[in-house]
């Protein structure tokens, strides 16, 4: 290119910053969970003689098993179930026209632009005491499974909507032809081809409901049993941060890994996910 | 223009494409079993996302302490949150955090994206993958990297020690004037990633003849950035906006975990306020006006951010 020399290094240099500046908190994190409480560690805290014992203590003090079991529970059902959701509503928002179409999809919409932060405080007196039904759901992991299915489908719906919408019209009427049932041309023919941006928007929804905080600390703060990772998380650094930062930052490195995992192996999908999701509203 | 390479942006865009369709239909056949296939999502959106909503503007007529019967009182909490001058320093707050949360990292992710189309790029990956890395990490856990990169014997204040500016050393989240700037420079880190990318994936748009075109009238980088690249991007500024003030305007997670708000109420946000007034001093009908409110002034500013990209558009 025509770009010279000296420009490319600029180039390098600002990328190579911004990337710096983009890690170095949470490298900083893993430097200190890497010593123990002994090392008093000021500054930056590279790690000399690195040690996992923070990461131990960090695990059964912060109630990991637990943690890990609840968001894994949640965020895996939440998952599954607002996958098949969605792909119901985008086939048919995609590819049928019906009764009030035109009105339900922008209400669906709504869903991902209005903030859930206007919904914690209903859920909580109508979890504690279901309407009708008189049951208590606070504590439970319905109460978080429920509420964050509710908030998936809006825009589960609208990203499978624009992928059967991306279908050649000829491949939904070649099936039909054939006389397929309008469930035989989902599952048969449209699924298979749909199975990338399901899992994009699988991946998505997965980190949002894993990284949750508001909802787990407004509907299952009262019970050990339940708390997810970052609840455990939020509790244990404001029992312990003063008194060994070191354990609390394993604690949060613990809450990040299985997120930070799934990114370098399904990277694609997330870049795909956020920039197709955000490009279409 | 040369181009990161093949894999990358491109891929980024593949999402799926849209096809042309007549204005406002639907494509398919009248077919209401339709109806059949949105109905089980639906009701999970409409019990536990719209009913909940509504649920709130309802409270907010109320003055209830979550226990004992409620009490209607109208408008009431409306014209308290009016009067209220916490509730009015937490909007103002809210307003500094959208400049952290949106401006720069607009501005960051424009600078790298000129610094990207300038040269090629190898490793263009690496730098993705790094940069877009924070949008990612769970709220709770930038609190706690954040508060140890700003704590009293944290790496900032070290840093500023070895460059010779002991006097700015202080316990940066639990300094009155600082604690807000602080937080903001959290919001900035996390969504500078998402801008980048955002507008690399815009570049790839811009026809590569409006870049020629530049070049043979003899532009220079910044003539070319500011007649090309910017107006190109322009929808993908307005999306990173939008986007951007959302997540300031809602903000919870890091202030809970970080500040709760203080020292004093330096740090108070609407979803912080509105989270005291629900569940710490048992206000639940103010509490929420708050939420109806924010969710309200959320709708507004995303209106009028993509009202006036409309009508950008249509000149």
């Amino acid at each position: 290119m025509r770009a010279g020399r000296s420009e490319q290094i600029g180039t390098y240099v600002v990328l190579g910053t911004f990337a710096i500046i983009a890690i170095y908190p949470v490298l900083s994190i893993f430097f200190l969970a890497l010593h123990t409480r002994s090392d008093l560690v000021t500054g930056f805290a590279f790690p000399t003689h690195p040690n996992l014992s923070s990461f131990k203590a960090a695990w059964t003090e912060g109630r990991f098993t637990t943690g890990y079991e609840s968001s894994f529970i949640v965020a895996a059902t939440v998952t599954a179930v607002s996958a098949v959701l969605s792909t119901l509503m985008g086939y048919a928002f995609g590819t049928m026209r019906f009764f009030g179409d035109r009105v339900v999809f922008p209400i669906v919409l709504l869903g991902i632009i209005f903030p859930y932060e206007a919904t914690v405080i209903p859920l909580y007196y109508d979890f504690q005491n279901v309407p009708l039904l008189h049951w208590n759901l606070l504590n439970t992991y319905w109460a978080l499974i429920l509420p964050q299915i509710g908030q998936s489908v809006a825009f589960g719906a609208f990203w499978m909507r624009a992928f059967f919408r991306s279908v050649p019209r000829s491949l939904i009427e070649a099936a039909r032809i054939d006389g397929a049932t309008s469930f035989g041309v989902l599952w048969r023919v449209l699924v298979p081809q749909a199975m990338p941006a399901v899992m994009t928007m699988s991946v998505l929804v997965f980190v949002y409901t894993w990284n949750e905080f508001l909802l787990a600390l407004v509907l299952v703060s009262g019970s050990q049993s339940h708390q997810t990772a970052p609840l455990g998380l939020s509790f244990f650094a404001g029992a312990a941060r003063a008194g060994d930062p070191t354990k609390v930052a394993a604690a949060a490195m613990l809450v990040a890994l299985p997120i930070v995992l799934v990114y370098l192996f399904l990277q694609r999908h997330f870049v795909r996910g956020m920039l197709g999701g955000a490009i279409k509203e | 223009m040369p181009r990161p390479d093949k894999d990358d942006p491109g891929a980024a865009r593949q999402a799926p494409p849209r096809r042309k369709h007549p204005r406002g239909h639907a494509p398919g056949d009248p077919r209401n079993i339709g109806w059949l296939y949105i109905l089980p999502g639906l009701l999970f959106y409409g019990l536990f996302t719209l009913a909940p909503l509504i649920h709130t503007v309802y409270l907010s007529l109320f003055s209830w302490d979550g226990l004992t019967a409620k009490t209607w009182v109208g408008l009431a909490n409306y014209g308290e949150a009016i009067r209220d001058s916490v509730l009015r320093s937490a909007f103002v707050h809210s307003a500094v955090l959208i400049g952290f949360y949106a401006v720069i990292p607009v501005m960051i992710g424009l600078l790298l994206t000129a610094a990207l189309t300038r040269t090629k790029v190898r490793g263009f990956r690496f730098f993705r993958t790094t940069l877009f890395l924070p949008q990612l990490i769970a709220g709770v856990v930038i609190a706690q990297a954040f508060a140890w990169v700003y704590d009293a014997n944290g790496p900032l204040n070290r840093l500023l020690d070895l460059l010779g500016l002991g006097s700015l050393v202080r316990p940066w989240l639990g300094d009155f004037t600082w604690a807000l700037p602080s937080i903001g420079v959290i919001g900035s880190w996390v969504t500078f990633g998402l801008c980048m990318v955002l507008f690399v994936a815009g570049v790839q748009k811009i026809p590569l003849e409006l870049y020629d075109a530049a070049r043979v009238d003899g532009a220079g980088a910044f003539r070319e950035f500011f007649a090309v690249t910017l107006p190109g991007l322009r929808n993908e500024i307005l999306v990173a906006f939008v986007l951007t003030t959302i997540n300031a305007l809602r903000s919870f997670d890091i202030i809970y975990n970080t500040t709760a708000g203080g020292p004093g109420n330096t740090t108070i946000v609407p979803s912080m306020y509105m989270y005291q007034n629900a569940f710490l001093f048992n206000r639940v009908g103010y509490a929420a006006a708050i939420a109806t409110v924010l969710a309200l002034a959320i709708f507004i500013l995303a209106a009028i951010m993509l009202r006036i990209g409309e009508r950008s558009e249509e000149r």
